[in-house]
C-alpha cells in the first residue's frame, strides 16, 4: 500500500469517528486532536523539512486567533476573513523576523524562536487595543456556517470545519512536500553548504518554508478562537503550545506527514484524560508523560513512531521474501 | 586555445594569525583537467572555499568567465556555472540516489519530470543507473563521492572543482573515479581537482598547481612537478616517486 491511499483511509476513520461516537466530551478531543495534528504538519515544514528548530510557533497561533477574534469583536467582519488575514499576517510577521534569525545557525535560531514567541506574548498582553490580559470575549452572532457559530452542544460542525482546514494544510504540505521547493529543503535540512553549491539560495527558501509554516499555523489558531468563543494572552501564546506541537510531532515522526497525526492522537488523549482524572490542568502530568515517551523515543528511534512502523513493515517484508526460499 | 576560465588573482585569507592563502595566483584554462595539491593543512580546501564563496577573501580577486566573483553568494556562482563537491560528502540519507541527483537538476527547471530526466542522463553518465532507487544512506563511500559528483553536474556546470573526490577509495574505485573525471573533460566540463593520491591525480592532469603552507610552490606540467626537487621535499617524500612511476 502505499503513503497516499494509507493517508487517504486514515482521513476517512477520523472523518467517520466522531459521527459514529456521539459523546460530546469526545467529540472536543476529536476537534482538539485534528487541530494539533494540523498545527504539527504546518510546523513540520520549517523544522521537519527544512531543518529549522522553531520553539515559537504559539506566536503565529495567538497572532491567528487574535485576528479573527478582533475582526468579530471589533468591526463584524466574518471570521473566514479572519482567518485568511491572520494567515496573512502571521506570514508577514514569520518573514520579518525571521530574516534576520536565519542569520544565526543552528541552536541560535531555535533559542531565537524561542524569545521571539515570549517577546510577542508580552506585546499582547500590554497591548490595550485588543484588551490586553482581559482577553476577547466574541460576540454571539446568528448560528450557521458564515458566522462559525453553533449551538455549544453542536460539536460535529465545529468538527467538521476543523477537518476541512486540516485537508487544507495537508494537501499544501503535500504540495511542498513533492516538488522542488520540498527537494531544497531537505537539502538544506542535510546541509546549507552543500545546498548553496547546488545553487540554492537558502534563506529565500527558509523564509518561503518560514511563511508557509506560519500561515496554516495562524489559521488554525483562528479557527480555535471561534470555537472557544474566549482567549487572552495566556491561552493563544503560552511556550506550552510551541511545546505540544515540537512533543507530538518528534514523537510521531519529524519530517513525515503521518508523524503529526500519529504524535497528536496519543498527545491529546493523554493530556485531555490527565485532566479529567486529575483535574484543573492535569497538574502538567500529560507533558511529564509525554516528555518520557519521547526521550525514549529520541534514544531508541530519531524517526519516532512512524519510523518505528517502518521498521517493523520492513521485517515483515523480509520475512515474507525469506519464506518461499526456504520451502 | 589558452581561455582562461577561471583566473585566481592574489587570494589571502587568515585565521586568526593563520595564513590559510598567501597571495595565491593561478589560471584554469577552458577544457583543462588542473590538479591542485599540497601536503594536509596547505590550504587546498580554503582555497576552495574562498574561490567558490563560501568563505569571505582577506584579499586578491577571482575572475570566471571574464567576471568579477569575488565574495560573491556560493548560490550565485554556482547559477554562473562554477560549483564544487566538498572533501565530507554531503548525501542527502532520506532521498534515494535518483532524488540526490534532482536537487541539483533543479537548478534549471521547477518541473520534476524534467528534473527525473536530466538526474537519468547524468545517472547513466556517472554508472550509478542500476542504484537510482536505493536510499542515498545505502551507498558505499565510493558511490556517495559518485553521488556528490553525479549531483553537482546535474547544474549543468561549465566548471566543476572536486575536493579529494578518491581519498578513502580502493585501487579499483580510484581507476573509476579517474576515467570518470575523463569522461567529463570529454563533456566539455573544465576541471580543478584537489586529490592527495599521485598517482590518480598527476596522470590525468594536464597541469598542477603545488600548494605549500598556504602559498603556491609551482604550477606545470605533471612530468615537471613531479620531478622537482623542492615539491619532492616538501610533500613528495610520502611514498610517490616520480623514478617509480607505475601508471
Ligand atoms: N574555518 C577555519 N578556521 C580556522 N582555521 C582553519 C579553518 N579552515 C582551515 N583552517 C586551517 O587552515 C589551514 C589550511 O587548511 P585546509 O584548507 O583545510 O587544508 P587542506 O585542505 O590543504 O588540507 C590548516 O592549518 C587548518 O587548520
Ligand atoms: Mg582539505
Amino acid at each position: 500500500m502505499n503513503k497516499k491511499k494509507i493517508l487517504f483511509i486514515l482521513l476517512i476513520v477520523i472523518a467517520l469517528l466522531p459521527l459514529a461516537i456521539k459523546s460530546n466530551n469526545f467529540r472536543h478531543i476529536m476537534i482538539l486532536f485534528v487541530l494539533f495534528a494540523g498545527l504539527g504538519e504546518a510546523w513540520n515544514i520549517i523544522t521537519g523539512y527544512a531543518g529549522q528548530t522553531s520553539f515559537g510557533h504559539a506566536a503565529f497561533f495567538g497572532i491567528g486567533a487574535y485576528t479573527s477574534a478582533v475582526f468579530v469583536w471589533k468591526f463584524g467582519i466574518l471570521p473566514w476573513y479572519g482567518l485568511l488575514a491572520g494567515g496573512i499576517i502571521a506570514l508577514v510577521v514569520a518573514s520579518i523576523v525571521s530574516y534576520p534569525a536565519f542569520k544565526l545557525s543552528g541552536h541560535y535560531f531555535a533559542i531565537a524562536t524561542l524569545a521571539i514567541g515570549e517577546i510577542i506574548l508580552q506585546v499582547f498582553v500590554s497591548w490595550d487595543y485588543v484588551a490586553g490580559a482581559t482577553g476577547i470575549m466574541i460576540p454571539m452572532k446568528e448560528r450557521g456556517l458564515l458566522n462559525m457559530q453553533f449551538h455549544p452542544r453542536n460539536k460535529l460542525a465545529y468538527f467538521y470545519i476543523i477537518f476541512a482546514l486540516f485537508v487544507f494544510v495537508l494537501i499544501i504540505t503535500y504540495l511542498v512536500e513533492s516538488s522542488k521547493m520540498g527537494f531544497y529543503l531537505k537539502t538544506i535540512r542535510e546541509s546549507h553548504e552543500a545546498a548553496r553549491a547546488l545553487g540554492i539560495n537558502t534563506t529565500r527558501y527558509k523564509l518561503y518554508a518560514m511563511g508557509i509554516s506560519a500561515f496554516l499555523t495562524a489559521i488554525l489558531g483562528g479557527f480555535y478562537a471561534q470555537y472557544v468563543m474566549y482567549i487572552d494572552p495566556f491561552m493563544v501564546f503560552p511556550l506550552s503550545i510551541s511545546m505540544q506541537i515540537v512533543l507530538l510531532t518528534v514523537l510521531g515522526g519529524l519530517g513525515n506527514i503521518f508523524g503529526p497525526i500519529i504524535g497528536a492522537a496519543i498527545l491529546i488523549p493523554l493530556s485531555q484524560y490527565t485532566r479529567i482524572i486529575f483535574g484543573g490542568t492535569g497538574m502538567g502530568l500529560d507533558l511529564i508523560i509525554f516528555g518520557l515517551l519521547v526521550v525514549v523515543i529520541a534514544c531508541y528511534q530519531p524517526h519516532g513512531l512512524v519510523g518505528l512502523i517502518q521498521n517493523i513493515r520492513q521485517k515483515g517484508v523480509e520475512e515474507d521474501e525469506r519464506t518461499p526460499a526456504r520451502g | 586555445m589558452k581561455e582562461p576560465l577561471l583566473e585566481v588573482k592574489g587570494i589571502t585569507k587568515k585565521f586568526g594569525n593563520l595564513l590559510a592563502n598567501n597571495d595565491v595566483s593561478f589560471n584554469v584554462n577552458k577544457g583543462e583537467i588542473v590538479g591542485l595539491i599540497g601536503p594536509n593543512g596547505a590550504g587546498k580546501t580554503t582555497l576552495f572555499n574562498c574561490i567558490t564563496g563560501m568563505y569571505k577573501t582577506d584579499g586578491g580577486q577571482v575572475f570566471f568567465r571574464g567576471r568579477d566573483i569575488t565574495n560573491m553568494a556560493p548560490d550565485r556562482i554556482c547559477k554562473q556555472g562554477l560549483t564544487r563537491t566538498f572533501q565530507i560528502v554531503k548525501t542527502i540519507k532520506e532521498l534515494t540516489v535518483r532524488e540526490n541527483v534532482m536537487t541539483g537538476a533543479f537548478l534549471h527547471t521547477n518541473r520534476l519530470k524534467e528534473a527525473e530526466e536530466v538526474a537519468d542522463e547524468i545517472l547513466e553518465l556517472t554508472n550509478l543507473r542500476e542504484k537510482a532507487e536505493q536510499p542515498g544512506n545505502s551507498l558505499t563511500i565510493a558511490d556517495r563521492k559518485r553521488l556528490e559528483i553525479a549531483r553537482v553536474l546535474a547544474t549543468r556546470p561549465e566548471m566543476l572543482m572536486l575536493d579529494e573526490a578518491m581519498a578513502g577509495l580502493n585501487q579499483t574505485e580510484i581507476r573509476e573515479a579517474m576515467e570518470l573525471c575523463l569522461k567529463i573533460k570529454r563533456e566539455g566540463i573544465t576541471l580543478l581537482i584537489v586529490e592527495h593520491i599521485m598517482e590518480a591525480i598527476m596522470p590525468i592532469s594536464d597541469r598542477i598547481v603545488v600548494l605549500n603552507a598556504g602559498e603556491k610552490l609551482i604550477e606545470d606540467k605533471p612530468d615537471i612537478v613531479a620531478n622537482n626537487d623542492e615539491v619532492i621535499k616538501a610533500y613528495l617524500g610520502e611514498g610517490y616517486h616520480a623514478k617509480s612511476k607505475k601508471y
